[in-house]
Parts: C-alpha cells; structure tokens; sequence
C-alpha cells in the first residue's frame, strides 16, 4: 500500500506517530499524479511548488499547533478560487484569469493543515454532466478509461478515485458532486444548503449551489466537512447553525431507523443491476435494524425540468459578469464597446454554456417569465412539499446516485429515459436543499454504482451515521481500480 | 410541436450579450425547441395558490455590522483587466 492511496485518517495517524513527515507524502503525492494524470487527466493545474513549501511549514509546525487535516493532499475544483493560481472553470473564458483573494473553503483547507496540491478538471462552468464540455479536455473515469468519470465534478471524482489524492473539493448544483462520486466509485456529499460559504465558488445556480466533500471513506468526508461547514460573513446564505463533530455521528447504530424509497428512484430509467445494488443495500440495513417502505413522490418527475430552467434563468443572470473588462477572455480589437461584449461572450464561452445562457434569458423574458420561470419555481415548491411530508415520517430517503454505472465516452446511445432517471435522482437534493451522500453499493462490468442517502436539512449526522454504517458492513469502499496498482 | 426559430435565437442572444453565427443559431434553435417541449409538461401541474420557492432555506433579512475592511489589493485587481488607466479599468469607445 503506498502513501498515496491512504485515507486522510490514516495519514493522520501516520503524522501523529512521527513515521512520515509532510513533505515526504507531498512528494510521493506529485509522484503518483505525475504517473496516473497522463492516463485520467484529472488536474488542470498543479502547484506542486506552492504545496513543497507548504509542506516544510507544516513540518516544522509543533505538534499541539497542528490542524485536522495536517498534511493531507486535497485537491481543489476550478470553479473555487485560489489566491495567485490560476482558476479557470475549465472554460476559455477564464483560461489565464488568476484570482486576488481565496474561497472561505481554501483557506478553511489551509487553515486546517491540508495540503492543495492543485485545480481539477470540470464541465465547463460546471455545467455537464460527464467533464466533456471542459476546454481543456475530458477526464477519463479511473475504473475504464473508455468510460466518462461523471460531472460536472468529475477531475475530483477521478483523482480521488485514482489514488491521487485522498481528498477534494467538488461542487453541486444538480448531482455535480454525487454522480461522478457513484461514477468512480468513491463517497461524495452535497450538503445543505447554507452548510458550507459558497464565497468564492463560481456562482451557476445560485439558489442551488452547494461545494461538497468527496473522499474514499464516509470518515474521511465527515472529517473534512468538519472543516469546511459554518457560517461565513462573506456569504449571507451560510448557515448560523452550530457545526457538530459529524465523526461523532458515525456509531453504526441505525436500530430503529425510518428509510423512505420513493417508487420512481427505482422506476423507468433506472438499469436493473443498479436497482438490485440498491435493494440488496436495503436489506443490509434492514439487517442493521433499519426498516423501510416504499413512498410516492408525486412531483418529483418534474424535477430534471424545473431545475434546468432555474439553473439556467440563474446562470444568466450571474453570468453577465463575464464580460472580458474586468478579467478573463477577451476578444481581439473590437470596434467598440458592444462589440466586445458580444465577441467575447462568442468566443470565451463553449456551446453549452451558450446554450443555456441564451434558454435562460428566454425563461427570463417578460413574455415568458410568468409561464416559464415563476412556474418553475412553483413546482418547485410542490416538489419541497412532497418531500416535506416524507420526512415527517421517516429519517432519511434511499435510492441509487445514478440510475446507470459510468457512460461510455462521447455516449449517444444510451436511452433517454436513462439520462431522464439520473436527473430525477440527482436534482431533488438541490432544488430542495437537502443533504445527500454518495457511497459505492456494488459494481456492473466492473465500473462502480453509487447509493443515494438523503436527509433533512442540516442533520448532515444522520446521513453520515447511516452510509458509515452501510459501509462497514460491505467492502465495496476497499476496492480500488487497476490504475492505482499502476496499471 | 415547439418552434423556437433561428431568429429567436438571435432576439435572446442578442439579450444576453453573445454573438451567434449562422452555424450556431441552427444548432441552438433545434436544442432550445427541445428544452421548451419538454418545459410545456409542466402546465399539466395545477399550481393555483402555490407561492414560487425562491430560496431552499428559508431565510430573512441577515445582517451584519458595516465594519471596512482591507480585503483586496487594488493594483492586483486592476492588473487582471485588459486596459486600466489612473486606477479605473478602460473600455472600448462606447459609440
């Protein structure tokens, strides 16, 4: 086993023993993503020279100084901005844009002796939902290269999957976090909203966006939640609520626990073998002294619809930003000040990007707000409520991540309904603001699938109490792709 | 069945400040055609009296005391704009 591919909890023990010093894990860190990188492409960015020099800091830091994840390797989604290090959104628009100040999340990481070892890859501006629309080029998923890590979130995915680095920093505005989590087989949480600052996160949907945790173990995310959870002066969205030690919530113990199973999260579009994973999840609870029962969400299949049009109506509007005046991309001579706008927006952006700014402003539109957005947010409302009335009777919501394993590359193939099922089960969570975690629950042609585990907002802790548990109970979490025995 | 015309794409393209070839007006009329077929299915929801969710959390008037701060450095600002000049960024001739 060499350094790399060990938790961040392990890591620590080994720092705490005195048996590894920082700069040793920081160097064998660079080393493996040197090797594994060519094949995955998950880095953007790497500051291997920042992360040297912070790690001899670190190591000369005195033992009672030390912060919770003292010298652990994280890496860090471009859609975060790092302070001096170039922060691109895997898009032209912003492909030398060097931020001035660091998200809370950075210097929360910093803050907590982890080490940022570098930018990982992206659907461009996060928008996508396999990091094929990156500018820089796809990410490979690290259990088959032919197959797409997931997104938009899918470079944090991958490198954490790959053994790079034991834990990253995604984002999820509609399952960004927790389908590349179930595409490569590792453990990713969006929180509630409000849970974590969204200060320096790239604004998509702004109603929606969560930065979420993934790591290899449901311990390991627990612990950097830990970090990155609390209120923020600089984001009047972060919630005041008292952050509470999530490791602590991972006792095992779920006796007597409540589990809801909507019909349609193992409905039409969901693949057989990943509703069989998901059941045979439910009895491995069930025998964990859980009990559940089937629910019916009456609103939810309208979920995929409503959250395109409100991610969309709100990207339009945080995106008149982007205008090349003030920073990123910007086009050649123009002729005047519109044209530059125009040009810029032209160039700088990819077409899916394009594609929804320019939808977004129609559902935006006086002729169409009424009908279009405002009735969207309507649903919305609906769909809030069903859930609402679910939680009223039961702890947490169980389903699959993703209703299929990884696509293949460049996937035209697949069924729509497929890719209608992976928007029912991935957007609930953010149009309602409710926690969800991605954990791995079995595998189909050896690429992994991922079990879905909502909660109510902010009880973060059940969550976690509940895939620790699972997890325990079943090895999928210990099994690691090829690529990290260097093959 | 939805049309959404190469004009349209124009009429909100132009909106939203992006420039659109002819390529991609075709490209973008046949995707948004799409997107609006499948926004129709939510006029069969009865929404009477239902109040638009704007916000998952619901949350009211959060203040905090107005207290300066030095947070960022001017010079490094200006510095990732395309033309600046005696502090303020430069534009384009508008007209």
């Amino acid at each position: 086993m060499t350094l790399t591919s060990k938790t961040a909890a392990e890591l620590r023990e080994l720092f705490q023993k005195g048996e590894v010093t920082v700069k040793e894990v920081t160097e064998e860190t660079f080393k493996t993503i040197e090797q594994t990188d060519e094949k995955i492409h998950a880095f953007v960015h790497l500051t291997k020279e920042e992360a040297l020099k912070h790690a001899e800091q670190l190591d000369k830091q005195a033992a009672n100084e030390r912060g919770p994840l003292y010298g652990v390797p994280v890496g860090i989604k471009d859609n975060i901005v790092t302070k001096d290090i170039v922060t691109t959104c895997s898009s032209k628009m912003l492909e030398n844009f060097v931020p001035v100040y660091d998200a809370t999340v950075v210097e929360k990481l910093r803050a907590a002796g982890a080490v940022s070892v570098g930018k990982l890859n992206m659907d461009e501006f996060a928008m996508g939902s396999t990091t094929e629309t990156s500018y820089f080029g796809n990410t490979l998923n690290p259990w088959n290269l032919n197959h797409v890590p997931g997104g938009s979130s899918g470079g944090s995915a991958a490198a954490v999957a790959a053994g790079e680095v034991p834990l990253s920093l995604g984002s999820d505005t509609g399952g960004s976090v927790r389908q590349p989590a179930a595409f490569c087989g590792v453990v990713g949480m969006k929180p509630t909203y409000g849970r974590i600052s969204r200060f320096g996160l790239t604004a998509f949907g702004s109603s929606l966006d969560q930065v979420g945790p993934i790591s290899r173990t449901v311990e390991d995310n627990a612990l950097l939640l830990n970090v990155l959870a609390g209120e923020d002066d600089n984001d009047s969205s972060s919630s005041a609520k008292v952050v509470p030690d999530y490791t602590a919530a991972l006792t095992g113990d779920i006796k007597g626990l409540k589990i809801a199973v909507p019909s349609a999260y193992l409905g039409e579009g969901v693949q057989p073998e990943v509703a069989e994973a998901v059941k045979a999840a439910l009895q491995v609870l069930e025998s964990q002294g859980a009990s559940w029962e089937e629910v019916e969400l009456p609103h939810v299949q309208y979920a995929p619809t409503v959250y395109y049009v409100i991610s969309s109506s709100e990207a339009s509007s945080n995106y008149s930003r982007f205008d090349g005046l003030r920073y990123g991309f910007h086009t050649e001579n123009p002729e005047n000040l519109e044209q530059a706008y125009f040009r810029t927006r032209q160039e700088g952006f990819g077409r899916e990007v394009k594609k929804r700014l320019i939808f977004g402003t129609y559902a935006m539109s006086a002729d169409h707000h009424e009908e279009v957005y405002v009735r969207a947010q309507k649903v919305r409302a609906l769909i809030a409520e069903d859930f609402n009335k679910v939680f009223e009777d039961y702890d947490v919501v169980i389903g699959p991540s993703a209703a299929c394993p990884a696509l293949p590359l460049g996937d035209t193939l697949t069924d729509k309904a497929v890719y209608y099922a992976n928007d029912i089960l991935a957007t609930p969570a953010n149009l309602t603001g409710r926690p969800a975690i991605s954990l791995p629950c079995g595998f189909v042609n050896e690429l992994p699938i991922g079990l879905q585990i909502m909660g109510k907002h902010f009880d973060e802790e059940t969550v976690y109490k509940v895939a620790h548990a699972y997890e325990q109970a079943t090895d999928f979490h210990k099994r690691t792709p090829a690529i990290q025995e260097g093959n | 069945m939805t049309t959404f015309s190469k004009d349209d794409v124009k009429y909100f393209a132009d909106f939203v400040r992006i420039g659109v070839s002819e390529e991609d007006k075709e490209y973008y009329a046949a995707k948004i055609a799409d997107l609006i077929a499948s926004v129709e299915n939510l006029n069969e929801v009865d929404v009477s009296g239902v109040k638009p969710m704007t916000h998952p959390i619901p949350m009211i008037n959060v203040l905090r005391e107005d207290t300066p701060k030095d947070i960022l450095d001017r010079e490094k600002m200006l510095a990732t704009a395309e033309d600046h000049e005696d502090g303020l960024i430069k534009v384009p001739d508008i007209l």
